[in-house]
């Protein structure tokens, strides 16, 4: 995935702690299929009105950062609820990177699972980038995963925090489905362990879960 | 071998239990890749069996995938039909057909035992201590309540547990916190979490594990457990868990997917081992007096801005930087002026349900209050599972709660989350015993206020935020 190398494109300031997941797409869209498309959704209802028309003071609503590939968030970004919908939408929207001082566990590990990098900087990091992005006549940002460092302009590079597995994940573009069928023998032979154990909980003792065929039997 | 055997000998925590039992392997700089016990799924997972289908992979242990019908379901009805939308019946619909096609148990609309997945697993002793459960909800944290390690996945997370029953998960830091005392009365759990929540913040235990302990978890039932459990994404938490004991193991004896007359002696013994060692050490911890906690409400759109129903609403101007901003926007959201006592705020509608608090104590103290006062504005009551149901019926409380003029609904996610056509109007302010009062939340441009079971009663009773201390209980016939 080569847009996490020197990856240069317009960020957009988001302002607020506690963006909680209800705010990236409100739980209504979460019943349409994936492949009719989310952008439409991330921060449907921060972006229009309830009759459609846009809210014109929300930041993506307004030029350049309507084009924004690249969010700097404050603390706590994604909170809440662990609809991954959040991430389909800043993806579908073209978000590749979203800078915070801190992240949703869940909502972070559903970034790293759709190839948008979540990078960690400090608080007083993000509030200076937020400052210069809001003031700025071209508020691009310079995004590196190697070096794992964000600029603006000339400035000094800041470095942002994230797992080397990770990293390799992203740059790669690994499957980390892929990656746990491919431990299957060692989790095969774990699941054998267990059963001697906790027999209570092997899956022998499981299947009167499932031992009737159809829906709603009761053992 | 004496490096297991030393690490076995140090101090460990319950977490460090459970996990160390889960652990497949550990990637350098990664991840371990943790073995998943159970997997729980609702209507929302059908992006994940797509995914699974799209790759050609199959539900590999359907015995250890249970599905629960609660987000989208109806609560005026128990078929598809009576879905609000078709796009909500095709998403039920879908619902069903992934378990057909899966093989997996599925607690279906229509189902005498469907319910909340909070609140109808543990109910099926299928919740047990020392698992490790994922589900594709957040408040999968409820089920830590047991001393299990219990927390919410995303889509792409589902598939990966589906197709191999193991999830990618970076160990957690540990946090206990001690809530010490005893609860005054008229204090509940959920009061409880809202003191916590203030103190510790919406940020506090990212990344963190949480064990909740002290005099007061102790002496709490199973059900004021998942209340407290169930909040721990509140605070940020990856989980929450408080340790197995004689209360858990009376809650779990006999119930239908509890471990039975074979496996009980061995389960139990092997749960009382669990417990935090006396020196176990976490890397945070922190301290609450219980006996100090009054009833709690929010006044904000974060479920940390919380206080006592005593108290006033902030004013912005005495806070600085992000946080006077954000408050000044919450303040706007909700439609509040600064330092109004909370008592003196007028609600328009009462929620009384969500994975938070629709099990059978919570209908208890919510119609205790209710009990020969009337309504004076629309409140819904929707059990937390259709066994809660059926219980609550057979003591009576739907009577109490329908001659209070309350709706007595069927069991669902219903208004907490909003997806089921159950939701609160544009404007409208709603007394809410959920977990998230977040903006638009329950609909758009709805405003919440989050309280107990008894407070919201209360709320719908006298038509604004009321101190449940105020109302005295009056005994049923």
């Amino acid at each position: 995935m080569s847009h996490f190398r020197d990856f240069r494109a317009i960020a957009a300031p988001i302002e607020g702690v506690n963006v909680d997941t209800d705010q990236i797409i409100p739980a209504r869209f979460l019943k349409f299929d994936r492949a009719s498309g989310y952008g439409r959704f991330l921060f449907h209802d921060l972006r229009f009105e309830m009759e459609g028309r846009e809210r014109p003071e929300f930041i993506l609503n307004r030029d350049p950062f309507r084009a924004a590939r690249i969010l700097v968030a404050d603390e706590n970004f994604g909170c809440g609820s662990s609809r991954e919908g959040a991430v389909y939408a800043l993806g579908d929207y073209g978000i590749r990177v979203v800078i915070a001082p801190r992240f949703g566990d869940i909502f972070y590990n559903n970034c790293l699972r759709n190839g948008v990098l979540p990078a960690l900087i400090s608080v007083v990091d993000a509030a200076a980038l937020r400052k210069i992005l809001h003031a700025a006549s071209d508020p691009s940002l310079t995004v590196d995963l190697p070096s794992q460092t964000i600029r603006y302009g000339d400035g000094e590079p800041i470095a942002f925090s994230l797992d080397a597995f990770w990293r390799d994940c992203l740059l790669e573009g690994v499957d980390e489905i892929g990656l746990a069928l491919r431990q299957m023998p060692q989790i095969e032979a774990f699941e054998q362990a267990l059963a001697a154990r906790r027999p209570w909980t092997a899956s022998a003792c499981q299947r009167r879960l499932t031992g009737e065929p159809g829906l709603g039997t009761v053992e | 071998m004496h490096a297991e055997q030393a690490a076995a000998d140090s101090p460990r925590t319950l977490f460090d239990k459970v996990w160390q039992q889960h652990e497949i392997l550990r990637w350098p700089q990664g991840p371990s890749l943790l073995y998943v016990d159970r997997d729980f799924v609702h209507e929302g997972a059908f992006h994940a069996f797509g995914d699974l289908k799209r790759r050609g992979l199959q539900v590999r242990c359907p015995e250890r995938v249970v599905g629960f019908a609660d987000h989208y379901v109806p609560t005026k009805a128990r078929d598809i039909a009576g879905a609000a939308t078709p796009a909500i019946a095709k998403v039920l619909q879908q619902f069903s057909d992934n378990a057909r096609w899966s093989g997996i148990r599925a607690f279906d609309i229509g189902d005498e035992r469907q319910g909340i997945v909070h609140v109808a697993a543990p109910e099926l002793g299928l919740t047990q201590p020392g698992m490790v459960i994922t589900c594709n909800d957040s408040h999968t944290s409820t089920h830590g309540a047991l001393g299990a390690i219990a927390f919410g996945i995303g889509q792409s997370e589902t598939t990966q547990v589906l197709a191999t029953q193991t999830v990618w998960l970076k160990r957690p830091s540990l946090m206990r916190i001690n809530v010490t005392g005893s609860r005054a009365s008229g204090v509940s759990a959920k009061d409880v979490m809202l003191a916590i929540l203030a103190q510790v913040g919406s940020a506090g235990a990212v990344g963190h594990a949480i064990e909740y302990a002290g005099s007061v978890v102790a002496a709490m039932s199973i059900e004021e457990r998942l209340t407290l459990c169930n909040m721990s994404i509140e605070l940020g938490g990856r989980c929450g868990m408080v340790a197995p004991d004689d209360t858990t193991f009376a809650y779990l004896f006999g119930r239908p997917f509890a471990p039975d007359g074979q496996y009980w002696d061995a389960a139990v013994a092997y749960w009382r081992t669990l417990g935090s060692d006396p020196d176990a050490v976490f890397d945070k911890e922190i301290q609450i007096d219980g006996s100090a906690i009054a009833p709690m409400v929010t006044w904000g759109t974060s479920p940390d801005a919380a206080l006592p129903i005593d108290a006033r609403v902030p004013d912005p101007e005495r806070l600085s930087g992000a946080e006077r901003a954000t408050a000044h926007a919450a303040l706007e959201y909700m439609g509040l002026q600064p330092n109004t006592p909370l008592t003196d705020i007028a609600i328009d509608r009462v929620f009384i349900g969500s994975c938070t608090n629709s099990r059978i104590e919570d209908l208890r103290a919510a119609a205790a209050v209710a009990a020969g006062r009337k309504a004076v504005v629309p409140a819904i009551v929707v059990p937390g599972s259709e066994s809660v149901r059926r219980a609550a019926e057979a003591e009576g409380l739907d009577q109490v709660f329908l001659a209070a003029g309350f709706e007595w609904r069927h069991a669902g996610c219903s208004m907490c989350v909003a997806m089921n056509g159950d939701v609160v109007a544009p404007g409208e302010r709603c007394a809410s015993t959920s977990n998230r009062n977040f903006m638009g939340r329950q609909g758009p441009n709805a405003r919440t206020h989050l309280m107990s079971p008894a407070m919201a009663a209360a709320a719908a009773v006298t038509g604004r935020l009321s101190d449940v201390r105020r109302l005295p209980t009056r005994k049923r016939a």
